[in-house]
């Protein structure tokens, strides 16, 4: 048994302590909106913060989480209120959307750190992140609204 | 196949017409988790609903339930198929919600797409739409014939506001919830035709720009249900070992250490592969990397290497004693080009590209005796009933499909091979629901690729520069052989998605497009835009040759050869006004491209430059004109054209797969190169409709333009070295530079 904390709540997992925590997150805890794009930490749709830090879940392992703080997008806001998640709705920035909680969870540990960051800040921040929509123009304006409006 | 879009007077038969209130209702909720694992279709009307046919409910508060029959992958067809029912009944969009249809072609099979339920082409709105104006119509005209029994007043003298019918005279009004609770359907069924349609000056959703997409608030806060997120009661999980060479079969299996692995119930030898099904998704996965499997080399997919295969491609396209099968042809251009002044003769090549969707294959079964019960990312429901009962030993009509939201489907998710594994494993487990997802690797090797194509391009001028003749061989495997033998056999050979786009709107004196078909074993499929992908990248390349060779500006060569079509000349404008095509920028290019595929008129203008020391080239920016005709969401449209572009530079640039000796050689992110927000250019978007023409496709008209944009800049830029050859990798950019 390994026991962590995730959005909050005290979960205690059984599974194997080298299953990547991606599969625990998704298929032990139900949480489904952390998303299995590559497995190999090339495409970002997996990121969570583990004790505030972006992190891949997909080769992270449940072992490497004991006694941490894991938030998914399920856990960035209670109501989907957080600053960004309002300016992708405003930006009407998904697709298919399959990648967003990744990119609005790497977003999300920018704006903690930067506040108001640049274009290239943005995007040097962003690049490990695919989108396979290219909504990339539209994911850059929405951290900028969420910059400015808060 | 007639695909031009046009309004059927027949009104909507009684067949589509025959549930009334107290019947069975459709209740797969949009994206909800709770609904799916219900198991989806079969929740009864609540007291009070009226369901006027099959696309509409309306409850007694109000709320009015209106069938998807498309599916979502991101190209906003759940918002606009509903609101083009919502528009013509009148409906309150804030109280509508949106349904996907279950898998019932009959009643919700695309008018205009073989009448089956598939979503791709680019031809949902053109096939649906006249549909689903008219049922939208025809439920307004119900509605009102009720609220004249309630408020009894004559019909005529009644009119609508949103989601309420209102008596002027009286200036009384009844909610279409309120109504919806006595209704009863009328008989017999008020009529609608093309005349009860709202003129466009009272068009209240049609072109507006206030829309939200509704599956938009689920994708930023984790709710979204995609096919891989399906979670039900008593699930296992699969995963499927494949042969290194499409077609090989296990010859032996050894499965001992993989059916230690704790968790792993099953291993299940299939004909084309090893399944293995366990408790846990980690167990699956490990048990299927210590399966040892001989695997059979008999396959003929051993002797495909795209490199040698490519150049044997040119080689036929260039030997004119090679004859294909005749996929159009206007006037006598071979005889025309023998007698030119002028001849350019090109070839233009691209290699396999795979479609790489965010969400990799998956899908979940049930098999339950002759029943079974599918939860997929699917965009063919109805091709998924046929392969699921085939699998399964059942007919069609026992499959039912739940279709989640797709995450990325771009043409892989209309094939059934992720579906059919789901559907082996459930037949080894009956009873409990099997959900098979597969690795990034398989999901890149086991693709079913862009063909590999070469394109054999001849064109005649006269001594004044004018084309006399234009002759355009395309050389490549079939998709429709493999996937719809009936077509490719009824066209004679010809396949109509592997040329499709090579027929073009400029005004040529001779034009002759051949296919020679060449059969190497290696499944292909449809990619984004399909064939419009590389005909319209040989096309506009061409033109532009044509252009230099006489000395002609790329964008008024193009509106002199398209002097009888306003909708093109006004793209090709717009665009070069927006990119202020005639200021020259240091360092850098621009390049124009157009195309009026999938009926809408689309042209790109890119701005790159180029690092000579490596060949690679940056676009930086890409303006857009189209023209779709009615310009349903133009948020949406904009939204497409950026997806569009943002691919059409990434797979001009950089996807690439190789397969040598069968063996595919790439396998994830780290080799199949996608591009990143650091590469994609900006964009800019003018949508500029013209409502008095059909309704265009959208989906897929953003891509073909972006690539031959970015080639013609190159040229532009470089005083003539042509990139033709797709993708435009660094390496091949500076050995053409280097030429």
């Amino acid at each position: 048994m390994t026991a962590f904390t995730i959005n909050g709540r005290a979960v205690d997992v059984a599974a194997q302590p080298d299953t990547p925590l991606l599969w625990v997150i998704r298929e032990h805890l139900k949480l489904t909106g952390t998303k299995f794009g590559c497995g190999i930490t090339q495409c970002g749709a997996c990121t969570v913060h583990i004790d505030g830090e972006p992190t891949r879940s997909c080769q992270t392992f449940l072992e490497d989480v004991a006694g941490r703080r894991v938030t998914t997008i399920e856990g960035l806001s209670p109501d989907a209120s957080h600053p960004l998640q309002k300016a992708w709705i405003a930006e009407q920035v998904p697709q298919c959307g399959y990648c967003q909680s990744g990119q609005i969870m790497q977003a999300a540990a920018l704006l903690q750190r930067t506040p108001a960051p640049t274009r290239d800040e943005i995007v040097a921040h962003m690049d490990g992140n695919i989108c396979r929509c290219g909504t990339y123009v539209r994911i850059i304006g929405a951290i900028q609204r969420a910059a400015r409006e808060g | 196949m007639d695909r031009t879009p046009q309004f059927q007077s027949r009104a909507l038969s009684r067949r589509s017409f025959l549930v009334t209130a107290g019947g069975l209702g459709i209740a797969v909720a949009f994206g909800s988790q709770a609904d799916l694992a219900r198991g989806a279709a079969t929740a009864p009307v609540a007291l009070g609903e009226f369901r006027p046919n099959a696309w509409v409910t309306i409850a007694a508060d109000g709320t009015i339930s209106i069938i998807a029959p498309a599916v979502e992958m991101g190209q906003g067809i759940t918002t606009t198929l509903p609101l083009l029912v919502a528009e013509e009944l009148d409906a309150d969009w804030s109280r509508v919600r949106v349904v996907q249809a279950p898998s019932d072609a009959e009643t919700y099979g695309n008018p205009g797409f073989y009448g089956i339920q598939l979503t791709g082409g680019s031809e949902s709105t053109r096939g649906y739409h006249s549909l689903l104006r008219l049922t939208g119509a025809q439920t307004r005209l119900m509605l009102m014939a009720v609220a004249a029994g309630m408020l009894s007043v004559p019909v005529r003298e009644l009119t609508t506001e949103p989601s309420k019918v209102v008596h002027q005279s009286s200036g009384e009004s009844l909610d279409y919830g309120e109504i919806a609770a006595k209704a009863v359907v009328p008989d017999p069924l008020p009529q609608a035709t093309e005349a009860d349609l709202k003129p466009r000056g009272r068009w209240r959703y049609i072109g507006s720009r206030a829309i939200p997409r509704v599956d938009v608030p689920s994708k930023v806060n984790g709710t979204a249900v995609f096919g891989i997120d399906v979670q039900l009661p008593g699930m296992l999980y699969g995963a499927v070992l494949r042969p290194p060479v499409q077609d090989e079969r296990p010859d032996a299996i050894d499965a001992d250490e993989a059916r230690k692995v704790p968790g792993v119930t099953h291993v299940v030898p299939l004909p084309y592969g090893v399944g293995i099904i366990g408790e846990t998704v980690e167990a699956t996965k490990r048990a299927k990397d210590l399966l040892n499997v001989t695997w059979s080399t008999t396959s003929r997919v051993r002797t495909y290497t795209s490199g040698r295969l490519l150049d044997e491609y040119r080689a036929i396209g260039r030997d004119s004693g090679k004859r294909g099968v005749s996929a159009h042809a206007d006037g006598d251009a071979e005889a025309a080009i023998a007698g030119a002044a002028t001849v350019i003769e090109v070839d233009y090549l691209s290699d396999h590209v795979a479609h790489a969707t965010m969400e990799p294959m998956n899908a979940t079964a049930r098999v339950t005796g002759d029943r079974v019960e599918i939860w997929a990312p699917t965009q063919g429901p109805t091709g998924t009933q046929g392969f699921a009962a085939e699998v399964a030993g059942t007919t069609p009509d026992k499959v039912k499909v739940n279709t989640t939201l797709l995450g990325g489907g771009f043409g892989r998710k209309a094939e059934a091979d992720f579906i059919i594994d789901a559907v082996w494993l459930a037949k080894a487990v009956e009873g409990r629901p099997v959900k098979v997802i597969w690795s990034r690797e398989d999901d890149v090797r086991h693709d079913k690729f862009r063909p590999l194509e070469a394109q054999h391009v001849k064109v005649g001028l006269d001594a004044e520069g004018n084309i006399v003749g234009w002759r355009h061989r395309i050389v490549a495997d079939s998709i429709f052989a493999r996937t719809l033998p009936p077509v490719f056999e009824q066209a004679g050979g010809h396949d109509d998605v592997v040329t499709e786009g090579a027929k073009f709107n400029y005004a040529v004196p001779a034009h002759q497009i051949e296919y020679l078909r060449q059969d190497r074993g290696l499944a292909i499929g449809f990619w984004f835009a399909v064939g419009v992908g590389y005909t319209r990248f040989a096309i506009e390349c061409v033109v532009d040759e044509i252009a230099a060779a006489k000395g002609a500006d790329p964008v008024a060569f193009r509106l002199e050869l398209l002097k009888d079509q306003p909708r093109a000349r006004h793209v090709i404008e717009t665009v070069a006004r927006m990119a202020e095509w005639e200021r020259a920028r240091e360092g850098r290019g621009l390049g124009v491209a157009y195309s009026d595929a999938f009926g809408s008129h689309c042209a790109q203008v890119a701005e790159v430059s180029l690092d000579r020391d490596t060949g690679a080239i940056r676009v930086h920016k890409v303006w857009c004109a189209i023209d779709p005709g009615v310009a349903i969401q133009p948020l949406h449209i904009e939204a497409m054209m950026m997806t569009g572009i943002t691919n059409g530079t990434g797979h001009a640039l950089f996807e690439q797969i190789n397969v040598v000796d069968g063996e595919v050689q790439e396998s994830n992110f780290d080799t199949y190169r996608l591009i990143r927000m650091s590469e994609a250019p900006e964009i800019e978007v003018a949508v500029v409709p013209t409502p008095e023409s059909p309704v265009g496709g959208i989906g897929q008209a953003g891509l073909p333009p972006t690539g031959p944009a970015i080639a013609n800049a190159v040229a532009r830029l470089t005083g003539g070295v042509r990139l033709r050859h797709y993708p435009f990798t660094a390496e091949r950019v500076k050995a053409a530079l280097e030429a």
